[in-house]
């Protein structure tokens, strides 16, 4: 019997879990957050638990049935406010060691948690990319998915009168729950435009016929809008937030194909929060720290079994990939499956084929295009951490070409978040001019999260 | 009031009515509900933010997630605790993180520190 | 004389703008970005108190002499103010036993000797430097000479002090191979985008110096040694000083393989504290050692208690260029006519970083040296041995 550790309880980690635990195996599933569901399954705690909590969420039944097996199952053992921080690579027999603690988050002494699985399966998901624009720091703009979790883990609805904006399908679900808690949306604005809305999705958004858990989903999101009567602006993103103290009014522009802003065709609009989301960066470090090979657009390298290039290691999930829950569950079920040793039935690696083409859509009509950064200044602060505006990373040609140089000489990307929320702007800011070479990322981060030195320190 | 919790009374998913906790920040109390987070408690007050960045700046939750740090605060007496991961509990102190000036960092070597007992 | 420095690091950044301000036509040449290597792994410890009595103190103290002056006068080269964070704090020795106590108050009347300032001060003294030390400190010696700079900034001040004087500086360039003449003399360098021509070819390419030798011809031991560091989260507490215990004196100079810890505990300006580090030899293998950071935190933790409940948020690290002797190599070599070195500074590189560029500026001009340069060159006895293997 093997004995397969997996990180990460979101959609693809609690799939992967419950194939395993079918394929035999002795299972131990973990997670950061002190319940489990992953960012799609954010909900109330149990003592808080909503009697009709479904109505926030897509397949919530499934994810009771696999949430009471894997608590119930003799073989699983399910730790949840466990941060992994540290993995090292290891050599004799199990796939890893893996250094976490267990306790509330941010406790000054947790419980240390030493494991070193014959198996291991990364499932750590992703979080929001939000690009900066002027503003973006003031207090009452959020990401999309705080929004998101907030209206489905606290019942919080971030304002008032809130506008949504960014890229991707994710907008609608952040709009939904966001009106599902009483808040008024007054737009949802899309920055790919209708043609690439058109190329990506056959026609509109809701129109793709491929994979039919998202169609529902997608509708049921579209007749909100209409029953809600929120205006859809396709081509349109926010290029500014401005307010005493907060936001107050945002300012937003049609963008060209490129996304770069359309001259005069701004205009603002009053909103006391705005929620923003342009797409999701998966958390690589722990499958870098692990060994794993990264792909060119950055993510985990896998094979058809969801295997990682270290023996042993699987990953599954937005890790691998932005493709939403259903890609996620799938991956998660062959990788879980693969890694105990089970029979992969060929309807799984079917349906996975069919999310990974919905993906490539989701990338094609979504995907992040260059023109952004016409609509910084150079007060516009880039690292929010180290307030590092993009005046200081607008670094002229003969300037160091060195990613970690520049980091350290504008402390972009040092604070407290370690370049989780500008890693992936400063590299683009910085590879338009002056250009960067070599393989260093703003992914690389042996230390997950934080630790404090009295919880690890020893002689 | 701009950010705020949804009155169980008229939620449409029927959470279970509230039972009331109270946690300060910086003295202030705020109340909120069994099983929020600290964040969710300020939140659902309408307290939209907490800390100030190097540069002055306030901020408060961005990712809720507990990716961005945007939202960390000393809680009973530890730094650094990300708000929006952490469950209230009634009587938490909360103490915001940014505003004290840090030491200076200059120093002619032979110049005690302010404020130290002789030893 | 057209010069071309192999290597963007501190080394060969200060060694440009040096080179440029005599009047040289110089080109640097990097695999990579400027100051992407060891100079942006480390600490910028600018220390005379971990060094015995000895060639490496002379050029020490000639160093430092140098970086007190720097950054008036990047200011004047470049008529921008340096931000290279240069800081003359003082550094601060502590020893936690009795035994260390006295072995400290002795190797700092060796320095004392040797010309360091170096004044033994009592516990209490130290605590009064030091307000949140610990108190199990039995012995202190207080350096005011010690300072700190943050080095990939000072690296790439000395390069644009170093381009602003006519240096060119080429990003991207792997140095792949010689260019020689009919004499066997070197007159350039082979890169992975062209020739490069010189008539002098300086390697100062840090660790990978020995590489660089050997695709240029000649043999040249120059190895990694490991070190971590670990770095918290921004703190209103300041750790006035460089403040270390009295351990590091030992791990600078031991030849065990073995990991060897030993934490020098500093904030920085921005309010995080720097603790390292780790002194190992692992080749440039370098994966997360979870067991050489629970012991520099322990350390830490010993001399500053308070650090216990500070969260790290990064750990980071590079590797130390040295060679078998530990002592640095700066000069011509005469193996190879046209070839110069100026690499193997160990974890002392951005120190000694200035006081090699005057060395190698006035070797090659001919002029008398400040501090005497036999010890580092090229064809001394104690490196005679581990030359043999010559590979031209
Ligand atoms: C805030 C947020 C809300 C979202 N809401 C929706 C939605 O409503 N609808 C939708 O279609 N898509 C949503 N998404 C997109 C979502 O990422 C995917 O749909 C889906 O959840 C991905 O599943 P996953 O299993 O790959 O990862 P996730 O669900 O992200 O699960 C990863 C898990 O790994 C854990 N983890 C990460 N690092 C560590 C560590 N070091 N130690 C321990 N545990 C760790 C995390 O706590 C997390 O629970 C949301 C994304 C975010 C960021
Ligand atoms: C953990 C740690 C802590 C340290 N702490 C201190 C300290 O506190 N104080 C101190 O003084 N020193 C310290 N050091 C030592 C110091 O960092 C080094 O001695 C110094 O940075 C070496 O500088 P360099 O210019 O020789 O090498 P590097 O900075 O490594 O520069 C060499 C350059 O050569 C380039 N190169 C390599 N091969 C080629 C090629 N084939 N073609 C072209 N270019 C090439 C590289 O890309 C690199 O940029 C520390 C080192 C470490 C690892
Ligand atoms: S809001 Fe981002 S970490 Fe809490």
């Amino acid at each position: 019997m093997s004995d397969v550790l997996v990180i990460g309880a979101g959609p693809a980690g609690l799939h992967a879990a419950s194939r395993a635990l079918d394929a035999g195996a002795e299972v131990t599933v973990l997670d950061a957050h002190d319940l489990v569901g992953g960012q799609f399954w954010r909900h109330l705690p149990d003592d808080r638990a909503a009697a009709d909590e479904a109505q926030l969420h897509h397949g919530w039944k499934s994810f009771q049935q696999l949430r009471v097996r894997l608590e119930e199952h003799p073989r699983c053992r399910v730790l949840t406010g466990t941060e992994v921080w540290a993995i090292e690579p290891e050599e004799h027999g199990a796939a890893a060691r893996v250094h976490a603690l267990s306790g509330p988050s941010g406790a000054l002494r947790r419980e240390e948690v030493l494991l070193t699985p014959e198996r291991l399966v990364l499932a750590t998901g992703a979080h929001d990319r939000v690009l900066p624009f002027p503003g973006w720091d003031l207090p009452g703009v959020f990401s999309a998915g705080a929004a998101q979790a907030l209206a489905k883990a606290e019942r919080v609805a971030v304002g008032e009168r809130v506008l949504v904006a960014g890229a991707g399908p994710f907008l609608l679900a952040t709009a939904a729950s966001l009106i599902a808690t009483g808040a008024t949306v007054v737009g949802v604005h899309e920055a790919a435009g209708p043609s690439a809305l058109c190329r990506g999705w056959l026609s509109r958004p809701w129109e793709l016929a491929s994979s039919a858990r998202k169609l529902t989903e997608l509708a049921a999101y579209v007749t909100g809008h209409l029953r809600h009567r929120i205006p859809y602006v396709a081509g349109s993103a926010v290029i500014a937030a401005e307010g005493n103290g907060r936001v107050e009014s945002v300012r937003v522009t049609r963008l060209d194909r490129d996304w770069r802003p359309v001259a005069r065709t701004e205009r603002d609009i009053a909103v006391d929060a705005v929620a923003v989301s342009h797409g999701f960066t998966p958390r690589l470090e722990l499958a870098i720290a692990a060994g794993c090979a990264i792909t060119a657009d950055r993510f985990v390298a896998v094979d058809a079994r969801q295997a990682t290039t270290v023996p042993g290691v699987y990953a599954a999930g937005e890790l691998t990939g932005i493709g939403g829950m259903a890609l996620s569950a799938v991956e998660g079920a062959i990788a879980g499956l693969e890694a105990a040793g089970g029979v992969i039935p060929r309807q799984l690696l079917a349906e996975r084929a069919r999310q990974r083409a919905f993906a490539i859509r989701l990338e094609r009509a979504h995907g992040i295009r260059p023109g952004w950064t016409d609509w910084l200044c150079d007060d516009t602060t880039i690292c929010r951490c180290e307030d590092v505006p993009f005046g200081a990373l607008s670094l002229t040609e003969g300037a160091t070409q060195s990613l970690r140089a520049a980091k350290l000489s504008t402390r972009a990307g040092l604070g407290s978040c370690q370049g989780r929320t500008c890693g992936r702007t400063v590299e683009e800011i910085l590879r338009q001019s002056p250009g960067l070479l070599g393989t260093t990322t703003t992914d690389q981060r042996p230390i997950a999260a934080p630790v404090r030195l009295g919880e690890f320190a020893r002689e | 009031m701009v950010s705020r919790r949804m009155p169980p009374a008229a939620d449409p998913t029927r959470p279970p009515s509230d039972v009331p906790i109270t946690i300060t920040l910086d003295g202030t109390p705020y109340t909120g509900t069994a099983g929020q987070t600290l964040a969710g408690v300020l939140l659902g007050a309408g307290r939209l933010s907490w800390r100030t960045s190097p540069g002055g700046a306030s901020r408060g939750v961005f990712c809720g997630i507990g990716v961005c740090f945007d939202c960390i605060a000393t809680v009973n007496d530890a730094c650094d605790v990300r708000l929006c991961q952490r469950r209230a509990v009634d009587g938490d102190r909360v103490v915001s993180q940014g505003l004290d000036a840090p030491l200076p960092l200059r120093s002619a070597g032979t110049r005690p520190a302010h404020g130290v007992a002789d030893v | 004389m057209h010069v071309v420095i192999v290597g963007a690091g501190i080394v060969g950044a200060a060694c440009a703008r040096r080179l440029a301000a005599d009047g040289h036509d110089v080109t640097i040449v990097d695999r990579g970005g400027a100051a992407g290597g060891t100079s942006a792994s480390g600490e910028g410890n600018l220390l005379l108190s971990d060094k015995e009595p000895g060639a490496e103190l002379e050029l020490a103290q000639f160093s430092a002499r140098l970086w007190g002056e720097l950054p008036n006068a990047l200011a004047g080269e470049t008529g921008r103010v340096p931000a290279i964070e240069y800081d003359a704090k003082g550094g601060l020795v502590v020893a936690l036993t009795d035994e260390g106590a006295h072995a400290l108050g002795q190797f700092a009347s060796g320095q004392s000797g040797a010309g360091v300032d170096a004044r033994p001060i009592t516990p209490g003294e130290a605590r009064r430097y030091e307000p949140w030390l610990s108190d199990r400190v039995t012995g202190a010696v207080f350096y005011p000479q010690d300072a700190q700079v943050q080095p990939a900034a000072a690296t790439l001040a000395l390069l644009e002090s170093a381009t602003d004087g006519g240096a060119r500086l080429l990003q991207g360039h792997e140095v792949l191979g010689p260019l020689l003449d009919s004499a066997g003399t070197l007159t350039g360098v082979r890169t992975s985008r062209g020739q490069v021509s010189a008539d002098r070819v300086l390697i100062a390419a840090g660790p990978w110096s020995g590489a660089v030798a050997e695709r240029l011809g000649v043999r040249l031991p120059v190895l990694p040694r490991r070190g971590m560091i670990l770095v918290t989260t921004r703190m209103p507490r300041r750790i006035l000083h460089k403040v270390y215990d009295a351990d590091y004196v030992g791990a600078v100079t031991s030849d065990d393989a073995d990991l060897q810890v030993s934490s020098v505990v500093e904030s920085t300006a921005a309010g995080t504290v720097l603790i390292g580090s780790s002194r190992q030899r692992t080749g440039f293998d370098d994966t997360l050692q979870v067991v050489a950071l629970r012991r520099i935190a322990a350390r830490a933790i010993r001399l500053f208690p308070f650090l216990a409940d500070v969260p790290m948020m990064r750990s980071y690290g590079g590797f130390r260029p040295y060679l078998p002797d530990h002592l640095p190599v700066i000069g011509a070599d005469p193996r190879l006519p046209g070839l110069w070195h100026a690499t193997g500074h160990e974890g002392a590189g951005i120190g000694l970083s200035l006081g090699t560029a005057e060395l190698v500026a006035d070797l090659m001009a001919g002029r008398q040296c400040t501090i005497d340069p036999a010890p580092f060159a090229p064809d001394r006895p104690s490196l005679a041995p581990h030359l043999e293997a010559e590979v031209a």
